[in-house]
């Protein structure tokens, strides 16, 4: 019963055809603002970010430690138990070197976003952040890091209270 | 459950803008769908359209939007939705919906126009990364892909050439599409060469952002046998989300794909995937993610996929055909639509009226696969003649 | 085992908004029903060959049968007011300076409703059923926007 397809629908325009009016179209925005709640165990994640510190939630039926926290654990569908403070030093799980920016402008200068599992959280548990104080080319998975704080004037309460994650050198 | 088929296949071409609304894209291939097997909208009794976040077309409430386009006029109608995963989860849903008995005809539809959205789709995503803790960084959805590509090729000492065939071979088997966005003939060296976006991401292993639409008929048994001469059997689905916490997981293999798989699997009584399905179009949004999604499907050991494809056991003449379509990184990106497309190509392949992308030997069976959010959702569908 | 917010300072909200813009195209559809509007002042519509209902604005498809339209009919600015409403907020809750009348109208010879504005006076207040004609740009103002109607009034 199926026939035999000649036909294929759809229009192709091309740049040309917006530039010179050829087809007309309506713009439009979403004329919308957010203001997102951190929330219980976020709020509290920022507060300590403040302070210079990391910290995670501990949950006594799987014995995890959860970074960034969470006041329920998803695996046990139970609320977490305790705060726990972790080191301001992980292990890059992985990492990328990007030369876009988020509306795809391109960047001279690469960042370097990478997932680092931090110190005293479960293994390989991570958070994604950023890495500086390092040349690309040198960026290695397993890489040892350390935060680089904002003074302590200057932070708001953010992820972005620690710079970047610079690579530990050895004796160092 | 009841048994359910696909008996009719349509879609519209990709291509970096469309003129045709989003609806008028719908209509298209949704009204193809139907011609295919010659039936019309009276014969349809519920509707499931497909589509990704507003945000991409820039119309909220999209389903709602897209109901009329997608024959859903005064009828029971769906929209579904599970991110990149939703192009094969559409088919899940009109399956669930005529399995149950509820139903005996459903028309599925799936629709995107990336095009609308300025400067650039990439600003639509900024949204999934969380709010407080992840966009405050900045984030370019490439990076997710950066840094899940770079982890497989660590894990595993897979090299971006070996990648990269992934793409020549999509690009070049698009070129018998006659719906490809992006067909053409390139080399490894192209891709290597191609612009650097985030490392180790060029822009030849990314698929293109596309406008399009693709849709399916289902039915029941009764009627499949009533309208068609070659109906194609759903025999396994299976979807799984993984949490949405992506930095606790090591992104080099993706667990939420097996566990899709696997209940697809026991649903088909499939033992041996990579001796009982001939044809496989997993999810390829970037060259790694097919050999990532084989992987995770079964068909080989973590870590072997690339030398399948090194093989040339993935060609479309090959032992194991992948993709024979052109996939998402040839025919293009239009993110439900090319979900959906990849399941319109089972039934053309099963029937063997895939013309010049024809796989030899006569299929019989063949896996269609997706995957979306972060890094989160794996969707498989198993369709057999 | 909730935790109790004791410092109101310490709620935190992150401001964010989705920084894109969206072009559309008008579509195949509505293409030659805003040109016809943008250079000859008319409304095209799209009737259906086989249930026979006259969309306006025309669409691609008929959304009952699935058959695929033409915007064969052309249509003068005119018809019937179906129902309105006056208006005395704007999208922001703000009070407007002068209340805003809408209305759906439903041009002769078609059998959907177009949404648009009417004009405002203290004069000519609304009444459904009422006849309504449309207030075009002049000519060299059109852009082929569904603006290029200023409005509709009372004939």
């Amino acid at each position: 019963m199926s026939v035999k397809i000649t036909h294929w629908p759809g229009t192709s325009l091309s740049s040309a055809d917006f530039a010179e009016g050829r087809v007309l179209t309506v713009r439009g925005g979403v004329k919308a603002e957010y203001a997102w709640d951190a929330g219980v165990a976020i709020g509290r994640y920022l507060e300590e970010l403040k302070r210079g510190r990391l910290v995670a939630r501990r949950c006594d039926g799987c014995r995890r430690v959860l970074v960034p926290p969470r006041m329920f654990c998803e695996e046990c569908f139970r609320p977490t138990d305790a705060w726990v403070r972790l080191a301001d030093t992980g292990t890059v799980q992985t990492f990328s070197i990007s030369y876009v920016r988020w509306d795809m402008v391109r960047l001279t200068e690469p960042e370097i976003p990478a997932v680092i599992a931090i110190d005293g959280a479960s293994p390989g548990y991570g958070i994604l952040h950023l890495l500086g104080e390092v040349d690309p080319k040198e960026v290695r998975v397993g890489m040892r890091v350390k935060a680089v704080w904002k003074d302590p004037a200057e932070r708001r309460g953010a992820i972005t209270d620690i710079r970047y994650w610079a690579p530990i050198r050895e004796g160092g | 459950m009841g048994k359910v088929a696909v008996v009719g296949a349509g879609m519209t071409r990709f291509v970096r803008r469309a003129q045709e609304t989003g609806k008028e894209l719908s209509y298209l291939a949704a009204r193809m769908a139907l011609d295919s097997c010659g039936l019309t909208l009276k014969d349809v009794d519920a509707v499931v359209v497909g589509s990704a976040p507003d945000a991409f077309d820039g119309v909220h409430m999209k389903g709602e939007y897209l109901a009329d386009g997608s024959g859903g006029w005064q009828k029971p109608t769906l929209r579904c939705f599970v991110g990149g995963a939703t192009g094969v989860f559409a088919p899940i849903v009109g399956w669930y919906h005529v399995a149950s008995g509820q139903f005996d005809t459903v028309l599925v539809v799936c629709e995107e126009k990336m095009s609308s959205c300025h400067p650039h789709p990439q600003g639509a995503f900024l949204t999934i990364f969380d709010h407080t803790t992840e966009r405050a960084l900045g984030p370019n959805l490439l990076w997710i892909f950066a840094l899940e590509m770079n982890r497989y090729m660590t894990v595993h000492g897979i090299t971006k050439e070996e990648i990269a065939l992934v793409a020549v071979k999509n690009k070049k088997n698009a070129l018998d599409h006659p719906c490809a966005h992006l067909g053409s003939e390139i080399t490894v060296d192209d891709v290597l060469n191609s612009e650097v976006m985030a490392w180790p991401v060029n822009r030849l292993d990314v698929s293109p952002a596309s406008d399009g639409a693709a849709a399916i008929v289902m039915c029941s048994e009764r009627v499949a046998k009533r309208v068609s001469d070659r109906p194609v059997w759903v025999e396994g689905v299976g979807w799984h989300l993984d949490t949405a916490y992506w930095t606790n997981r090591d992104l080099y293999y993706p667990r939420y794909v097996e566990y899709a798989a696997r209940m697809a699997y026991d649903m088909a009584g499939i033992k041996e995937p990579r001796k009982e399905i001939n044809i496989v179009e997993p999810y390829d949004p970037f060259d790694y993610k097919e050999l990532h999604h084989l992987e995770g499907l079964l068909f080989c050991k973590p870590g072997e996929a690339a030398k399948l494809t090194v093989d040339g056991v993935t060609a479309r003449d090959g032992d194991l055909p992948v993709c024979p379509s052109g996939g998402l990184l040839g025919v293009g990106n239009p993110i439900a639509a090319a979900g959906l497309m990849k399941v319109c190509e089972l039934f053309w392949q099963l029937r063997g009226e895939a013309g010049r992308r024809q796989v030899p030997g006569q299929p019989r069976r063949g896996l269609a696969q997706a995957w979306g959010d972060l890094m989160q959702v794996g969707t498989v569908v198993i369709l057999g003649i | 085992m909730r935790e109790k917010i004791t410092n109101p300072d310490a709620i935190r909200t992150w401001p964010g908004k989705v920084p894109v813009e969206y072009v559309y195209t008008v579509g195949v559809a509505s293409e030659p029903f805003f040109r016809a509007l943008m250079e000859r002042g008319r409304l095209l519509a799209s009737p259906c060959p086989e249930c026979g209902v006259r969309y306006l604005p025309p669409r691609l498809f008929c959304e009952r049968c699935f058959s695929r339209l033409e915007a064969s009919l052309e249509l003068e600015p005119r018809g019937t007011l179906e129902a309105f409403t006056v208006v005395h907020v704007d999208l922001d809750g703000n009070r407007l300076d002068e209340p805003q009348a809408y209305g759906l109208v439903r041009i002769h010879g078609a059998d959907t409703a177009l949404v648009h504005r009417l004009a405002a006076s203290d004069a000519d207040e609304p009444e459904v059923g009422m006849e309504v004609e449309a207030v075009l740009l002049p000519p060299a103002e059109r852009t082929g926007s569904i603006l290029d109607i200023r409005h509709f009034r009372p004939v």
